[in-house]
């Protein structure tokens, strides 16, 4: 599941981190770390993040990549 | 807040065209990035349902590159699993790992590097920009010289991070240059960073600010070295990286170097085009149009990303060429917008800049245009806590702001930029400590003086102020 964390938009409220620890984490007192591509087993902590996260920053698939993306085939 | 102007829907009165390049055009982005991925999710959203050509010099499907100089470097995650979220699917033509090599405006085609020639009737070029490297390439090919602006880059470095370097030498302290020495200070690494100006930070953020960013790096065991140039790099009989000369005489003993000189625009490939494109990057128009070299808008042409460069009307029309991620986003977007829409119905580029960077533990926001800044003042916190809110004033108005762990006001003082408040702010803040509300001089460094750093480029042809900033080209 690939993850992209607007940091524009988050305002370190950390509601991701106390949801899905195993994928969002804070560094420092307001820095955001994450991983950005996370195992399939935390589909749904990751969608309780998503969903909680006050100013709606966090970006997940909201489709699967077509082969030719990654094949690179014309 | 981001722009919220809707011009009222008009009846299209024109031939069809439209609608026709809509139903069954061509459209070709160069650049399968950031921007050219959600420029490209942009176009099928509204409606766009012909073919879409996704062309990409690297072999790696678009990937994000803020991770790679935090997690990646950290051993939190592989430089592999960045690629970037799909928020909607594409359904385009993917030409992965073959760069593009010129464009002929008038018969509308692309040529690639693998003598193809691809014909559009719309072009959206993000190409963003690449590291610039070592100048001198006999010392860049050695061993251990790295720059980190790719995936692949982020790879190399992690894994030479993770074999535990006797020492690290960072050459440059922008951005990148800082966060790559947090990161190694963070494992333990010993880690010197050199910089040609008087802080860390300094063209970005002014003197002011360096000086915090300075104290953070030295509290935090990095050996920097300020107001120094890195002479010559000195590799063993192997090829291997061994020292670095310094412009005080000094040497520092290294098997890791990373150049972090800031960036070249890769506009090289539109050479001779006819197209405004050079090392400043593609000019256009604020609908990211661009332009051609006799200064005439082009309509089928557009540009987003590090590798456009836009007039913005919050900041005196100055053409800002920004290297930020959210610039990147609203730009593809707005570019994706204009190239299927009617003229009445285009949209301006008007976000307020805005970027972010953690080092040290440290999380650092900007809005606005710091650089452009010449007083600042601190309006909440304080520098010695590494907690404050400075704001940038230029000509008695609020041009910028940057907050270290203070996140959460950047909203408040975008407000003051895009309402374009007096400077020094009359009104009394909250948290406000010992640095008070005095305006100082920001403390920019001379702008005929070349530094490495500055992510904001600012040029061109103001009515009221027209100013020069040195960038260099190589």
């Amino acid at each position: 599941m690939r993850i992209a964390v607007d940091l524009n938009r988050c305002q370190g409220y950390a509601q991701c981190a106390f949801l899905a620890p195993e994928i969002f984490a804070m560094h420092g007192e307001e820095a955001l770390l994450y991983d950005p591509d996370a195992d399939e087993a935390q589909r749904a902590k990751l969608a309780q993040a998503v969903a909680a996260c006050p100013v709606q920053a966090i970006l997940v698939d909201a489709v699967d990549v077509p082969a030719e993306a990654v094949s690179g085939a014309r | 807040m981001p722009w919220t102007y809707r011009p009222r829907r008009c009846p299209v009165l024109g031939d069809g065209s439209l609608e026709r390049l809509k139903r069954e055009g061509r459209i070709v982005v160069v650049g399968a990035s950031l921007a050219g991925l959600r420029a490209a999710e942009t176009l099928r959203a509204e409606g766009f349902a012909g073919s879409l050509t996704m062309i990409g010099d690297e072999p790696h499907e678009p990937y994000d590159r803020p991770p790679l100089s935090k997690q990646v470097l950290l051993g939190r995650a592989g430089a592999d699993r960045t690629a970037l979220p799909r928020l909607r699917s594409v359904d385009a033509t993917w030409r992965l790992g073959v760069p593009a090599t010129g464009l002929e405006m008038a018969a509308r085609l692309v040529r690639l590097a693998d003598g193809d020639e691809v014909p559009y009737d719309r072009l959206l070029i993000a190409t963003g920009v690449r590291a610039r490297p070592w100048p001198r390439a006999a010392e860049a090919e050695l061993d251990g010289v790295l720059v980190l602006r790719g995936r692949d880059d982020g790879a190399a470095l992690a894994r030479r991070l993770a074999a535990g370097p006797k020492r690290v030498l960072v050459i440059g302290a922008g951005f990148t240059g800082s966060e790559i020495a947090s990161a190694c200070r963070e494992r333990g690494l010993p880690v010197t960073v050199a910089e040609r100006g008087a802080a860390p930070l300094v063209g970005a953020l002014g003197g002011v600010v360096g000086a915090v960013a300075a104290r953070m790096q030295r509290e935090h065991g990095v050996d920097l070295r300020c107001g120094v140039m890195v002479t010559a790099l000195e590799g063993d009989a192997s090829g291997r990286v061994r020292a670095a000369h310094l412009s005080d005489g000094s040497t520092v003993e290294t098997d890791v170097v990373i150049v972090s000189l800031g960036a070249t625009r890769n506009t090289e490939w539109l050479a001779g085009s006819g197209l405004g494109a050079g090392p400043r990057g593609i000019a256009c128009d604020a609908g990211c149009r661009a332009f051609d070299i006799r200064g005439i808008v082009t309509d089928d042409i557009y540009a987003a990303g590090d590798v456009a460069r836009c007039p913005h009307p919050l900041f005196g029309y100055q053409f800002l060429s920004l290297e930020h991620w959210g610039n990147a986003v609203s730009q593809a977007r707005i570019a994706a917008h204009n190239m299927i829409s009617e003229s009445t119905e285009r949209i301006p580029h008007m976000e307020v800049p805005a970027f972010w960077s953690s080092q040290f533990g440290v999380n650092i926001k900007s809005v606005g245009v710091p650089s452009l800044g010449t007083e600042i003042t601190i309006s909440q916190g304080a520098l010695d806590s590494h907690r404050f809110i400075g704001v940038y004033g230029y000509q008695g108005r609020v041009i910028g702001a940057v907050a270290f762990d203070h996140a959460r006001w950047l909203p408040f003082y975008q407000e003051l930029i895009e309402t374009t408040a007096p400077f020094p702010p009359a009104f009394p803040t909250v948290d406000r400590r010992s640095d008070g509300q005095r305006p100082v001089d920001a403390d920019f460094p001379d702008p005929s003086v070349p530094t490495h750093g500055p992510t904001v480029t600012v040029g061109g042809y103001a009515p009221a102020d027209r100013r020069m900033t040195f960038t260099p080209a190589h």
